[in-house]
């Protein structure tokens, strides 16, 4: 028999990176909730390589900055070494990325969760949710019972998990924790579809083992530029990374035990990530390539573990001893956690809306590696969402939307559940049409207004977004209104810099736009500068160089929104509007789009077939 | 506010009179680009439902003289302003004048959009919705089949060679940028610039040859094959003479480059002009049975004749098990004549068998039939595939545009993120026909080609 153990707004399965973040943002929005883990020594786990960011998930990580979530924060609390990724390549693809100290990111998160006041922490299994005319009932394995009007699910890889190492298996979840068998069966009889996918991990070895003479060093980059925008304390580089290659002996070693892998021995059935694969996969599908290169990075200050990304591996731990022994540096290494492949159920992403609700199940959230995605990243920014919209919901407001313009949120979240995925998804700035305009620098820029709609960004922290905002402006029209008189001092600069001189009076804007110059070489013929917020600076140089680029970007957003306001409701029955191919009813019916834009961007669904819908829409809209 | 769309509204054949219809809020504004009017009077200052004479023209010169009527929105066929341009009948003049428009800022309509807008501005009755989304469901399924038939030809074959050498460029930068601290080959500007302009230049190629007309006359690559004396110049004949031909000879164009293009039933198809491009077993014999092949390779259809009268030949044996490898339809001709030819060998070899007389100009009718089932097109006519042309062209034109901007961008040494995205839009024009999203075929390229990740 259960007994009930409280009533909550929002209760939230799962506390990784998706799950803190969901329930963080709905008990700062001032719902009550309850966050369950299977272990509170876990939180936030980094259950694979120790850092934060990247490209692409750089600007996710700024991202959920900017609309009030925790990532970034705790990551700038918590790094160890920070580099800008991409330097030389345009802004638009800048990345920061960090080296966690994993530890101690879990703690700074855990604390966080334990002192936010709302928010309830439970380290419980769930093992059901069940309909309830009062919301649902979360029902776990020490038999209490939550009765809450909003469930998120962010189970990650837990869900049935199944570790692999050769032909070794059994049920678990990451770094030895339990699965959790029970609760999959419950979200099928809720009328969610799940299947399976395959993630797996590199060996972590001890530092001290490792022959450091061989390796090359990769520092942190100074000065260390945050993720946060309210990280005002400087922050310092603490430890290195290092690199080494796989060799030709490498080769061999997998080549000569690849049936005793459980990827290859075919023991594994899940779909793995394409982006991620296994040392096994490199060294088949890219059999030319004589060497990988292995990543030697630190997991924390108060621990010897190292994890060796480039590595990750199902094979035995025989192998994997021997043929980490070929490589460079790793001679001698000590392994202390075997590499390991995993399976896990995860549901289908199209039968989520775009705020991460069930279409047909209203009330339920997905987030995380739970919705077919991977990354810590991916999963917090999704979790943001989730907590947000079940806040929203229990508050009868209407939901946050992020469209593809917006943000590399809004393209995840549209991605996922438009065109769904068939491997673990992750993000890529290729995967945005609009790069140029989501770029990580102007990540405030694009969604502090909503994070302040939303409710969770502060009047501090408004403020000083509000001043950075009215000093850019100023400063756009300083630099419209200064004219330069064609000066030898000017000419002198533009010639050095190899570009044309002028002989008229030239706008300060119109130089700056010039690809050779910035801010720095223009210094000794504006003498008149006020001082400048780098990040006000960065914007408007950046603004300036690709106007042409960013106006051509911005015409075509407009022209998605316009698609994007038709609105469709999700109980159209469109087998029953004729005019429509039968492929096009199909896919509509699986994903059943909130709007013509995103009907548009599901593949089967052909600009006829949307015309179609546009006289349908029309002839309904008169009757 | 709708933009200006533009398209031929009369079927494509010879006629007396041909129509292009253009439709938007700024129409007069590109009517005035491509029309002159005698009297000199402008047509943003003619009232609704009248007429001008005049000059449709574009920048090479006058194309034809015509009426143009004007209609004033809401009295029009689609509710907005419209413009119709009467020329004179002939596709050359027609698919000039609908070029010119679409020059001078119209673009070409998606199937069925003019009824589109009727319905959407209210000039078509709630009660026809269904019919208008039917017709533009068929008008789309026929699109979708002219661009098939298209795709059987070099302009599809060419764009998407483009399209695979943008992708494979974007994919490398993508890789490049997505994943700095992996093993990518850097992207060096010099050798992507090389890639673009060698984009640039067979865009460039592609664009001329639409100009010059070869493109839009372009059918079904189509070579008829038989040894001598069965029967090859008398279908030939009867082709081009028993349907008309859709398409003149283009001034400027030399004759011995000219295939005929001629319309059976509903499939138009594209025969070699000269006896010389046939292929008999006298080239089997001495030229070699790989030349016969690389001939017949090169076509997407192969009409191989046999004569009904005669017992097959070893030739003729040789002549079909080439055809036999390609798409092909087995002719059987002479049907008038006491039939001697092992026919049951025949259909062991070819899924398309029709007998025919040429001479007597008996069983043609089985013959489209055939064409209809090989080609998968139940319905094309000149105008539909005129306009999937014009279309591609169009995405080819847009495709240049971007890819220009993308060396443009290179060369004033804008940083490789802009480029990227100036490729991915160019790639984006030539997927357009097919409805794929470049984010995800660049993303795919980016997985095949490069060992990426932890």
């Amino acid at each position: 028999m259960g007994y009930f153990a409280g009533r909550y707004d929002v209760a939230v399965i799962g506390a990784g990176h998706a799950g803190i973040e969901a329930a963080l943002a709905a008990a700062r929005l001032g719902c009550s909730t309850v966050l369950f883990t299977l272990n509170l020594d876990w939180i936030a786990n980094m259950a694979c390589n120790p850092s934060v960011g990247g490209t692409a998930k750089g600007h996710l990580v700024r991202e959920i900055d900017a609309l009030g979530g925790e990532m970034a924060k705790a990551a700038d609390m918590t790094l160890l070494q920070s580099r800008m990724l991409n330097r030389g390549k345009g802004p638009a693809v800048h990345s920061l990325r960090a080296q966690i100290d994993r530890r101690e990111y879990t703690s700074v998160m855990k604390y966080r969760l334990e002192t936010t006041p709302g928010l309830d922490l439970q380290q419980e299994e769930v093992i059901g949710i069940k309909r309830h005319e009062k919301g649902w009932l979360v029902q776990t394995k020490l038999e209490g019972e939550y009765l809450s009007k909003t469930v998120i699910v962010a189970s990650g890889t837990f869900l049935k998990g199944k570790v692999f190492v050769g032909d070794i298996n059994f049920d678990g979840g990451p770094d030895g924790m339990f699965a959790a068998n029970a609760l999959s069966s419950s979200l099928q009889q809720l009328g969610i579809s799940l299947r399976r996918f395959k993630t797996g991990t590199p060996a972590r070895v001890l530092r001290s083992s490792i022959d450091f003479s061989k390796t090359g060093k990769q520092q942190g980059e100074d000065p260390v530029i945050p993720f946060s925008y309210e990280t005002k304390t400087k922050l310092e580089n603490k430890a290195d990374c290092h690199i080494t290659w796989t060799n030709e002996k490498t080769k061999d070693v997998i080549k000569r035990n690849l049936h005793r892998s459980a990827l290859y021995g075919g023991i594994i059935h899940g779909v793995g990530p394409r982006y991620c694969p296994s040392i096994e996969d490199k060294i088949v599908k890219f059999a030319d390539k004589e060497r990988h290169q292995v990543f030697i990075e630190p997991c924390g200050l108060k621990t010897e573990e190292m994890y060796l990304q480039g590595l990750s591996t199902s094979l035995p731990v025989d192998v994997q001893l021997e043929l980490l022994h070929t490589v460079e540096g790793l001679e001698n290494v000590k392994v202390i956690r075997p590499a390991y492949a995993m399976e896990y159920d995860c549901c289908d992403p199209l039968q989520l809306d775009s705020s991460l609700e069930f279409i047909n199940i209203p009330g339920i959230y997905g987030a995380g590696q739970f919705n077919g995605s991977s990354g810590y990243e991916e999963a917090a920014a999704q979790g943001l969402v989730a907590g947000i919209n079940a806040a929203l919901k229990v508050q009868g407001r209407p939901p946050m939307l992020l469209d593809r313009a917006s943000s590399y949120i809004g393209t995840l979240i549209d991605d996922l559940v438009t065109k769904g995925c068939t491997d673990p998804y992750r993000m890529m700035t290729s995967r945005s049409e609009y790069r140029l305009i989501l770029r990580q620098d102007n990540a405030d820029e694009r969604l502090t207004p909503i994070g302040r709609q939303v409710g969770l960004v502060d009047d501090e922290r408004w403020e000083n977004y509000c001043q950075r905002q009215s000093a850019k402006k100023a400063e756009r029209q300083r630099l419209y209104q200064t004219i330069i008189p064609p000066n030898e001092k000017l000419n002198q600069i533009l010639v050095s810099c190899e570009t044309t001189p002028v002989s008229t009076g030239v706008r300060l804007e119109d130089l700056l736009k010039r690809p050779q110059l910035n801010y720095e070489k223009l210094l000794p013929v504006d003498k008149k500068r006020p001082k400048l917020d780098p990040m006000v600076k960065d914007q408007v140089e950046i603004e300036l160089k690709y106007e042409g680029y960013i106006k051509r970007q911005q015409s075509a957003i407009e022209e998605m929104r316009r698609l994007e306001s038709r609105q469709l409701s999700v109980d159209i029955d469109y087998t029953a509007i004729g005019g429509l191919r039968k492929e096009a009813q199909e896919k509509l019916m699986k994903v059943k789009p909130t709007s013509l834009g995103q009907a548009s961007r599901i593949s089967g669904v052909s600009p006829a077939d949307i015309s179609v819908l546009i006289v349908w829409l029309n002839s309904r809209q008169n009757h | 506010m709708s933009d200006v769309i533009a398209a031929i509204a009369t079927a494509a054949t010879p006629a007396g009179i041909g129509v292009i219809r253009l439709s938007g809020d700024t129409v007069f504004e590109v009517g005035e680009r491509i029309f002159r009017a005698k009297s000199k009077k402008r047509i943003s200052d003619a009232a609704g439902y009248t007429a001008l004479y005049g000059w449709v023209y574009d920048d090479q010169g006058d194309i034809d003289e015509c009426i143009a009527l004007i209609f004033k929105a809401p009295r029009s066929y689609t509710g907005e302003n419209v413009i119709e341009l009467s020329c004179h009948g002939g596709l050359y003049v027609l698919q000039r004048a609908l070029r010119a428009a679409i020059s001078a800022g119209a673009r070409p309509a998606e199937p069925g959009e003019f009824t589109k807008r009727a319905f959407i501005n209210g000039k078509i009755d709630l009660t026809r919705a269904e019919a208008v989304m039917d017709l533009i469901n068929a008008n789309n399924r026929l699109a979708a089949k002219t661009a098939l038939a298209s795709s059987e030809g070099a302009l599809f074959r060419r764009m998407q060679k483009i399209k695979h050498d943008l992708t494979v460029a974007a994919a490398g930068l993508s890789a490049y940028v997505d994943y700095p601290d992996d093993d990518i080959p850097e992207v060096e500007p010099k050798s992507l610039d090389n890639v673009l302009a060698n984009a640039q230049s067979q865009l460039s190629d592609l664009l001329d040859n639409f100009e010059s007309g070869r493109i839009m006359r372009e059918g079904i690559d189509t070579v008829i094959v038989g040894t001598p004396n069965v029967g090859k110049s008398t279908l030939m004949n009867l082709l081009a003479g028993c349907e008309r031909s859709i398409v003149t000879p283009i001034p400027g164009t030399t004759r011995d480059i000219v295939e005929e293009t001629i319309r059976l039933g509903d499939v138009v198809l594209r025969l070699a002009d000269t006896a010389g491009q046939r292929i008999t077993a006298d080239d089997v014999e001495n030229i070699g049975v790989q030349r016969a092949r690389e001939r017949m390779d090169r076509a997407s259809l192969v009409l191989i004749v046999f004569d009904g009268s005669q017992a097959l030949t070893e030739d003729d044996l040789k002549l079909a098990e080439v055809a036999s490898k390609q798409t092909a339809i087995a002719v059987i001709n002479k049907s008038d004549k006491p039939q001697i030819i092992n026919d049951e060998y025949i259909r062991r070899l070819f899924k398309h068998v029709v007998i025919i007389s040429a001479q007597k100009v008996k069983g043609i009718d089985d013959l489209k039939k055939a064409l209809n089932e090989v080609t998968g097109l139940s319905v094309l006519s000149g105008d539909q595939l005129l306009l999937s042309t014009e279309r591609q062209r169009d995405c080819a034109r847009r495709c240049l545009e971007n890819v220009d901007k993308a060396r443009d961008a290179l060369s004033a040494g804008i940083t490789l993120d802009a480029v990227g995205v100036c490729i991915d839009s160019a790639i984006s024009a030539l997927l357009e026909m097919t409805g794929e999203r470049v984010t995800e075929t660049v993303v795919d390229e980016v997985f095949s080609r490069f060992c990426v990740g932890k």
